[in-house]
């Protein structure tokens, strides 16, 4: 599961990374024309829209793909870096950006991409942009506050706006298309030709195919997170969905032979966890099934998980989910963690049976009942699940 | 030899955005550009006066962040990826010339001057802003975030607004 950084591809061969990734980044502005401030500045003036229709098609692409990866469980999009929302300066601050576009004719990126093939100004830009970080470097104590203010966290649009990732991702895709369009037209009118806005050549007719085949994909990838939980919301899906069980019995027989396969992820709130922790087992919460770091202890071969609440009915929900995820050997507790206690941990026994099976059910639970909260007390808890890797600290 | 044309821009925006994608999956966090600016600053400020670099908030509080020389950046490695490449790419399309460009009705003297105050501004806005472009704008877009995209309307609206009155600069 992505990022690969840092446990695929260390924080060394990251640099490399960057470079090769720069390389390409470069070559692309460059090819694009975004290396001369005379094409950057069209856009503002209308007769070239050139930086409209790469700079939309990219964000478009990228959002759709990023969209893509998180559905299929590639990208762990809490660990993503997501812009955080400071609202006056993001407002301010592309304000002034904006500002310098249309004096300076570049920003920041494709100033060093027109430096690179030898344009003058692009050099002198980029020497008054460090000017301008020095400024407000220099300046930070009187903006701090300011700079600081209204922090909204990290939210992503659709979630500010309350609306669903696959919609948004659909109107912003829908509203580029159109604007795509509309340019070509003030494009024509600002330069006096009469260029047909929507030629009917292969090229043009795949190039809208694949338009609209972006904008519709948006659906085919909704949040995945939320069509899960939907899944499990359904009554007779949680009922009649096909899952291992895991009598109490068996569970204490095999923690008291401390088997080593057992693995026990209990989903109790944190609180029932710290009082009673069985050996071998760790602390899970519902978002940890969608996490990268969390997900290496599932996915321990020749282990056997037993996903354990205090109902049964919740423990069929988290193990529908993690099925559906991918994750093998999943068992649950029969009866939930209240079976559990009732049977074995506080048992009410009565040995009046004649029946020889329940004589050995007797003599065994009565083993357990005081053996296990032996082990417990023993346990020393192992707490929620570590999580050590941290969003990555990107941006400017 | 004659300059080549450009790539059509949807391609260039599909590859951009592959790029992007590539980018995200393997380092979690997206392109950028200002912040290799920002950390030049810093080194310079660094080995000039190292010891404002001590006292000043904004030098201290980027230390607590970074550790070792801000030069030892995500950014400024990938900045420097950008040089080579696109002056590779401007190599095999034959657009290398050393050369000033300006608007048809305006002085070197003033162009000299719009992109020192232009990339003046950039550097304040683009601190202000969390990012510029690229790290805000374009990557904030890719992961849908609120304040990426806020500053990116504020970026073009802003530059809508005042295109107007400078348009003696380029047409």
């Amino acid at each position: 599961m992505g990022p690969l950084v840092p446990d695929i591809i260390g924080n060394d061969l990251n640099f490399i990374v960057a470079l090769i990734i720069g390389i390409l980044f470069g070559a692309i502005l460059e090819q694009a024309g975004f290396s001369t401030s005379k094409k950057l500045v069209g856009l503002f003036y209308g007769y070239d829209f050139t930086v409209l229709r790469v700079f939309f098609t990219a964000g478009i692409t990228a959002m759709i793909g990023v969209m893509a990866l998180t559905h299929f469980g590639l990208l762990d999009i809490n660990l993503t870096y997501i812009n955080p929302t400071y609202l006056w300066s993001a407002v301010i601050g592309g304000l002034i950006m904006g500002f310098g576009f249309v004096i300076g004719g570049f920003c920041p990126g494709t100033s060093v991409c027109a430096a690179a093939i030898g344009k003058i100004d692009a050099m002198i830009f980029i020497g008054g942009a460090i000017i301008g970080v020095l400024i407000f470097a220099e300046g930070y104590p009187l903006i701090e506050d300011f700079y600081k203010s209204a922090n909204w966290g990290n939210p992503r649009l659709f979630e500010t706006i309350g609306i669903s990732q696959e919609l948004f991702a659909f109107l912003l895709t829908s509203v580029a298309l159109m604007a795509f369009i509309f340019t070509s037209i003030i494009e024509n009118r600002v330069n006096g030709i009469k260029k047909p806005i929507i030629r009917f050549t292969p090229y043009y007719i795949g190039l809208g195919i694949i338009g609209l085949l972006i904008a519709t994909s948006s659906f085919v990838f909704p949040e995945r997170k939320g069509s899960f939980l939907k899944m499990v919301e359904e009554k007779h899906v949680v009922q009649s969905y096909k899952l291992n069980e895991i009598t109490s019995d068996e569970l204490s027989c095999r923690i008291m032979s401390e088997d080593k396969r057992l693995q026990i992820i209990d989903f109790r709130p944190a609180k029932e966890y710290e009082k009673i922790n069985l050996p071998k087992s760790t602390q899970f919460t519902l978002d940890n099934l969608f996490e990268k770091e969390p997900n290496k202890i599932l996915t321990l071969r020749h282990k056997v998980n037993v996903f354990i609440d205090n109902d049964e009915l919740s423990e069929r929900k988290y193990a529908i989910l993690a099925s559906e995820l991918g994750y093998k050997n999943i068992r649950i507790l029969k009866g939930g963690f209240n079976e559990f206690k009732s049977l074995i941990l506080h048992p009410i026994l009565t040995g009046d049976t004649t029946n020889r099976e329940e004589k050995d059910t007797y003599r065994f639970r009565l083993r357990a009942s005081n053996i296990i909260p032996d082990l417990i007390k023993k346990n020393k808890t192992a707490g929620p699940v570590k999580k050590n890797q941290k969003r990555v600290v990107g941006g400017c | 030899m004659e300059e080549k044309k450009y790539m059509n821009p949807y391609l260039a925006g599909v590859l951009l955005g592959i790029l992007l994608i590539a980018t995200i999956y393997i380092t979690g966090r997206g392109l950028g550009a200002s912040g290799a600016v920002k950390s030049f600053t810093i080194a310079t400020v660094e080995t000039v006066v190292p010891s404002h670099t001590q006292t000043a908030k904004f030098y201290t509080e980027y230390s607590k962040e970074h550790k070792g020389s801000p030069l030892m950046n995500w950014l400024v490695f990938e900045v420097v990826g950008v040089l080579i490449g696109a002056f590779i790419s401007g190599l095999m399309s034959n657009r290398l010339n050393l050369k000033l460009e300006k608007g048809p009705k305006t002085t070197i003297k003033i162009r000299v001057f719009g992109a020192i105050i232009g990339g003046i501004l950039w550097g304040v806005g683009s601190q202000l802003g969390r990012g510029c472009t690229s790290g805000a704008a374009l990557s904030g877009m890719a992961v849908m975030s609120t304040g990426g995209i806020i500053t990116m309307f504020a970026i073009f609206g802003g530059a809508y607004g005042f295109a107007y009155f400078f348009r003696k600069f380029w047409i």
